[in-house]
């Protein structure tokens, strides 16, 4: 009796359930996590700058070959070294229905360098001031010269947000963002749902189809896969070994693209006590463990060979790429005999700090494996990842592997991580001469030259120094249900709304 | 018994208090500095973290901190989430009605099918029903949930297409789509709390129909059905009511792997998220709550003795 009314409840639900009627435009996405705060100057989270893709415009867009593009600006052009001076769009609307002008830019600079707790601070630290020029042109003054700045408007240090609003919302200005983007916010459940509509008065409303957008975290991948699968979302981000799944199911697409990051493994060479291990003092043993390493080999058993090898910071799409500086081959007997000569018993014990996700530990594993032919003992020390970074900071670590989402700007690849000063060089690099070039990089703006000043640093920091070694650059795939059109993959792997399609 | 009622409230009080404590004092065990964790990609600035630190008062003594978050929460204020700058209360009673419907969604299932089945195995004794009700049982409490789910959604989400494979729609807003989007997670919560019902349910049972009371009331010649359910099942019950109390507010104090797949924003997932985000605020907002639930529930459970066992009333 009981078993039989279940039956006939289950069913009846089946039945009403089945397809839920399917709202014309609305575009779902499913997320990796749920988004921290949607404040363009407090934000910090990669997925926040997902949503933020449709809710803020910025001066600068990229496109996908990295070039910057106008977007809220028209233009820019360095008067001077240290002067800016950046032309503004005409007509240009934010939610609230407020007009754009220079001083809407002006606050919104001031607002991101000057606000408590603003995660852009580090990314326009060297603006002085700005000031309005006249309606449609703003002039920004640096401290010093600072090549990647306009780079740095290209995200949410570029996203100009309605001074009206952010004046009256204050620090809540997040729970309600108003900015200039083709949607506009209209509800946020933590952990469920973010949902945007399409704005009318958007500047570029022709390129805008959609009119609704949802954001929806979803952190298991199975189960991400799974809802597009059953048509409950239109795009997700997938991980490599379901590839294979998605190309089989002729209702959906998969893209792929280089990210701007990398993954590497950082070592603790200045650091604290732990550095001070024959691994931490001599290059050459740290030779020896890159020698022993094969690129390919990992990715193809874990990543079913998407990845795209490297051995620096900065991917094959980036203008400042380094074409022939390449992953060495693996060479076991080199490295044994590098460990043979720099005199240390085998094998040697190293420690390996892993974030604890599935596929990074098995990542490790394969390392593991490897590194113990050339005479390594390599102990994993699997963390989650919010004490791994803080065991890096105190330098509780000896080699950590670690990915770095990646900037357009080469500077935001590298100097943070390398330079003696690096806030995030964990394993507390120094070199003069590496410092001295990674500061004229900053400042050198023929790109020639800046090419070569990074060619020159990986050559010292890397082949020479071994500070620490780069494996690949992660594959961005996204899947999409074949009834979405015109999406178009930006190395930054941000989804942008305009001229999607829904069919 | 006003009385009586009185002085079990009066016991909340002290054991939330020590429960302040040590919510408090576990988190400073928990490694990473929050600030460092708040900042993740962009801790390069040891200013903005500086900060960070004096905004939340981390850079101040740990019973600075705890006095001045428990002051707030005596006054009602449980705080703001440090990440997404929510009010602590707000989410709260966001996600209070979704895990209390899923929980009690999964209690039901997990009471129609445990206790009825509890029952026959005991009154079977050694028969094939009793063995295959104890296979699946077993099979039910060692089965993981996140397991069950995912076959679930690939199932009748993927395969055919029957059930949302997850998400949330208050019962409020479409009864219909609510009851199709829990429906999986509360079964896959039921089965663990039928399985654990159904043992103990089994075992009440075999002790009471073991005492001489029922060999009394069958020696008077009552039907069988009569000393089963009124006699035997009304003491055998006692355990089991403890048992379901507990189990219940198990199931309110969210369930984390089973949200976590089918991604119900309850509970479980806010707390857990909270925890890995070190969004201590939200941690201990959630924790306060679910202590209280639980407290209340075993004031239930001890209500509900009374009900079932008159005896008890006179203590």
């Amino acid at each position: 009796m009981i078993r039989k009314s279940l039956a006939a409840a289950c069913i009846g639900l089946a039945a009403l359930a089945a397809s839920p009627p399917a709202e014309a435009q609305n575009f779902r996405i499913g997320l990796r996590e749920d988004p921290d705060i949607l404040d363009p100057t407090l934000a910090r989270t990669f997925v926040g700058r997902i949503v933020f893709a449709g809710l803020c415009d910025k001066l600068f867009e990229i496109n996908e070959r990295l070039e910057i593009v106008p977007q809220l600006a028209t233009g820019y052009r360095w008067d001077d070294p240290t002067t800016l001076t950046i032309t503004l769009r005409q007509g240009v609307r934010f939610h609230d229905g407020e007009p754009m002008t220079a001083e809407s830019v002006a606050y919104s600079l001031n607002r991101h360098l000057t606000m408590q707790g603003s995660f852009r601070r580090g990314e326009i630290g060297s603006m002085q001031s700005v000031e309005v020029v006249d309606p449609q042109t703003v002039r920004v003054k640096l401290r010093e010269p600072f090549a990647p700045f306009v780079s740095q408007l290209t995200d949410r240090a570029g996203m100009i947000v309605s001074p009206r609003a952010a004046e009256a919302a204050g620090r809540n200005f997040g729970n309600r963002p108003v900015c200039a983007g083709p949607m506009r916010f209209v509800e946020r459940v933590a952990q469920d749902r973010i949902v945007l509509e399409r704005f009318p008065e958007y500047w570029d409303a022709g390129r805008v189809h959609v009119q609704r957008v949802s954001y929806l975290p979803i952190p298991d991948g199975n189960v991400r896969l799974a809802n597009l699968q059953s048509g409950a979302l239109d795009l997700v981000e997938i991980e490599a070994n379901d590839v294979r799944t998605v190309q089989r199911n002729n209702r959906l697409r998969v893209t792929m693209t280089d990210e701007l990051g990398y993954q590497g493994i950082t070592f603790n060479i200045g650091n604290g006590a732990r550095a001070q291990t024959p691994f931490g003092q001599n290059p050459r043993i740290r030779e020896a463990f890159e020698l022993a390493i094969d690129r390919a080999a990992v990715n193809q058993v874990v990543f079913e060979g998407v990845h795209t090898l490297t051995a620096q910071p900065l991917p094959p799409a980036n203008p400042y790429h380094v074409r022939n500086f390449q992953p060495e081959p693996r060479n076991v007997a080199r490295a044994r005999q590098l460990l043979a000569e720099a005199g240390v018993r085998t094998p040697l014990p190293v420690e390996m700090t892993v974030p604890n996700n599935p596929d990074l530990r098995q990542a490790a594993e394969v390392i593991q494996a490897m590194v113990r032919e050339a005479g390594f003992d390599l102990r994993i020390n699997a963390m989650e990842f919010a004490s791994s970074l803080q065991a890096a900071v105190r330098g509780e670590f000896e080699t950590y592997l670690l990915a770095w989402s990646g900037r357009v700007d080469p500077d935001g690849n590298t100097w943070t991580f390398i330079h003696s000063q690096g806030p995030q060089n964990d394993g507390k690099y120094s070199n003069p001469e590496v410092d001295r070039l990674l500061n004229a990089a900053r400042v050198e703006t023929d790109a020639e030259k800046r090419r070569e000043l990074y060619a020159q640093v990986w050559t010292i920091a890397l082949r020479q120094d071994r500070h620490r070694m780069y494996l690949w650059h992660r594959k961005q795939i996204v899947a999409h249900s074949a009834r979405l059109q015109g999406f178009r993959p930006i190395p930054d792997g941000l989804i942008r709304i305009q001229d999607l399609r829904i069919q | 018994m006003a009385g009586w009622l009185l002085r079990r409230l009066g016991q909340i009080v002290p054991t939330l208090v020590i429960l302040s404590f040590m919510v408090f004092g576990l988190q400073q065990l928990m490694p990473g500095d929050p600030a460092i964790i708040l900042a993740g990609e962009e801790r390069g600035d040891p200013v903005v973290l500086q900060q960070i630190r004096e905004e939340l008062r981390l850079d101040r003594p740990i019973w600075d901190q705890y006095l001045f978050w428990i002051g707030n929460v005596l006054q009602g204020d449980f705080g703001w989430s440090w990440r997404i700058r929510m009010p602590v209360s707000d989410l709260i009673l966001e996600k209070l009605p979704v895990t209390a419907q899923l929980a009690t969604m999964a209690f039901l299932i997990g009471v129609v099918i445990g206790v009825p089945a509890g029952i026959l195995s005991a009154t079977r004794r050694d028969t094939p029903t009793d063995w295959a009700a104890n296979g699946v049982a077993l099979f039910g409490i060692s089965m993981p949930n996140f397991w069950l789910g995912i076959m679930m959604i690939l199932l009748f989400s993927v395969e055919l297409g029957w059930l949302p494979p997850s998400g949330y729609v208050p019962l409020w807003e479409d009864p219909v789509q609510s009851l199709a989007t829990t429906i999986m997670p509360a079964f896959v919560l039921g089965t663990g709390v039928a399985s654990v019902l159904m043992r103990h349910t089994r075992a009440a049972m075999l002790t009471a129909l073991s005492q001489d009371y029922v060999r009394t009331a069958r020696a008077k010649g009552l039907a069988e059905k009569v000393v089963v359910w009124k006699h035997a099942l009304r003491n055998a019950l006692i355990p089991v009511v403890t048992l379901g109390t507990i189990e219940f507010g198990r199931l309110l104090a969210g369930a984390v792997l089973t949200e976590q797949i089918f991604t119900i924003p309850g509970f479980g997932k806010l707390v857990v998220d909270a925890v890995f985000n070190r969004d201590y605020p939200v941690v201990q907002g959630v924790v306060l709550a679910t202590a209280l639930i639980f407290v209340l529930l075993s004031l239930v459970a001890d209500l509900l003795y009374m009900a079932i066992n008159p005896r008890l009333r006179q203590a």
